[in-house]
């Protein structure tokens, strides 16, 4: 039946293939060498341009320069979210084994670059806006994002069976995903200190070419580097598995 | 639909059959919230200030606290396999309990939420208010709470737990609840706030019974 559906569909045949954990290692093995090589030469370039090779704001000076580190992280930050909402789609419906890896591997770096957004947030908005905090729409529904990691984090360890964690993770980060429409409109919906989006609107960005190469320069790096540390933790999640189930096979052996 | 209604019965007379217990949250909302003129002092500027939020507050931790035993007692006793095996929809059995729930502290808590904004200081033009988001958004943190407490049916340290999940989920209740009761002080119109919590309650009463019933399956498989 499964080579039925491969020969007949040939992307759906991709995602079957990647079902063996021996074949994703391999793919993932080779894939991330040169992922990580990207998002050196990308981070190399971003920063370049981003701290040196670019205009400073006319009302900022260079504090505009945390933007390169910033913006980018929010972004990845809402992408790891959305990546364990599709994670946990994928395992309630097809039930694929790499979903719930996925979700496992996904939710420490997304709750890191969430955090990460937080942290340069605050540090940008100490100088521009005068205050590390404020209470605002965008700044409280990520957090609300940083301790829906933690909970999915801590609902996954809270189960002595494997198979129940992962699908109770699964609704966790399905249910969660009501609040990335929030932060994303948030800025658009409540009219409060954080500025509203002025690269991802349509028509023509509202930010100046020069600003715009490094912002997507660095979130081409984020974005190569959050692929890396994704892969490197599945791999590393798939061996782990592959240790437990040597050794309770060795111990069923030896009773 | 009589599945709903036995569920419901069922459910209440347990609360009552158990004596006190079932208004312990009530009993949490009424002494936590006397223990803030206490604790940041009785200025009465100061408490009508901060009522609203904390009236609020008060209400979001008394709800989360008879959530554990939502689900945790029929799934331990197996009252909760029963039901998923009945002819009825396990959808609905958990929209029965929620509202069980709902009835027991959410309702509880909005009767006595004018005596807590007596005792606050809150000005009368927002106790009208304060009732009516409270039984606006009740039913939403009893359902939210639901999705959580049958996540975490058979976990480790699932009151802790619990705590985590279902308090981020809360924040949007939180906002616009507290926000129509200062509107209403301010002597604005608090029906945006007040429009925007009933949307939040209709969205947890389309999504959350269903969400809760796919979690309590998968913890029974």
């Amino acid at each position: 039946m499964a080579d039925a559906t491969a020969t007949a569909n040939p992307s759906g045949g991709f995602w079957h293939r990647l079902a063996n954990p021996a074949r994703f290692q391999r793919l993932a093995g080779w894939l991330t060498p040169w992922l990580a090589a990207a998002a050196v030469g990308l981070f190399a370039a971003g920063l370049y341009f981003g701290l040196y090779a670019s205009p400073i704001d006319y009302q900022q000076k260079d504090n505009v320069r945390i933007m390169y580190v910033h913006v980018p992280a929010a972004w990845l930050a809402m992408m790891s979210y959305s990546t364990l909402a599709i994670a946990g789609f994928v395992l309630l419906v097809w039930r694929h084994p790499l979903a719930d890896v996925a979700g496992v591997a996904a939710a420490p770096v997304g709750a890191a670059f969430t955090f990460l957004a937080l942290v340069t947030g605050a540090i940008w908005g100490q100088p521009t806006w005068g205050t590390w905090w404020v209470w605002d729409a965008r700044l409280t529904s990520v957090l609300i994002l940083f301790f829906l990691f933690l909970g999915y984090i801590a609902l996954r360890n809270a189960f002595d069976e494997p198979e129940r964690a992962a699908k109770a993770a699964a609704i966790l980060g399905l249910v969660g995903a009501v609040n990335l429409p929030i932060i994303k409109f948030s800025v658009d919906w409540w009219n409060t200190l954080h500025q509203p989006a002025s690269v991802t609107r349509l028509g023509t960005p509202a930010i100046d070419p020069a600003m715009l190469r490094p912002l997507m320069l660095m979130a081409g790096a984020y974005m190569c580097l959050f692929t890396v540390l994704v892969l490197v933790r599945m791999r590393l999640e798939l061996t782990r598995r592959r240790i437990d189930a040597l050794q309770s096979a060795r111990a069923g052996a030896i009773e | 639909m009589n599945g709903f209604f036995a569920v419901l019965g069922r459910d209440l007379a347990i609360a009552r059959r158990e004596g006190g217990e079932a208004l312990l949250a009530v009993i949490f909302f009424i002494l936590g919230t006397v223990l803030f003129p206490l604790g940041v002092g009785p200025d009465p500027q100061l408490l009508a200030a901060v009522a609203a939020g904390l009236i609020w507050v008060m209400a979001l931790l008394a709800t989360l606290l008879a959530l554990d035993r939502l689900f945790q007692a029929d799934w331990r006793d197996g009252a909760l396999e029963l039901m998923a095996i009945s002819p009825e929809s396990l959808t609905v059995i958990v929209a029965a309990k929620c509202l069980a729930h709902w009835l027991l502290t959410g309702l509880p808590m909005a009767v006595a939420a004018p005596l807590m904004a007596l005792l606050l200081n809150l000005p009368p033009d927002g106790w009208l208010t304060l009732v009516a988001a409270l039984l606006l958004g009740g039913p939403a943190l009893s359902l939210i709470g639901a999705v959580c407490a049958a996540l975490l049916v058979g976990a480790r340290r699932g009151g802790v737990l619990m705590t985590l999940l279902a308090l981020p989920l809360y924040i949007p209740t939180l906002i616009f609840g507290a926000g129509a009761v200062e509107a209403a002080v301010g002597g604005f119109d608090a029906s945006a706030h007040l429009a925007l919590l009933g949307a939040t309650t209709l969205a947890a009463m389309a999504l959350c019974p269903w969400a809760a019933a796919a979690a309590l399956r998968h913890a029974m498989e």
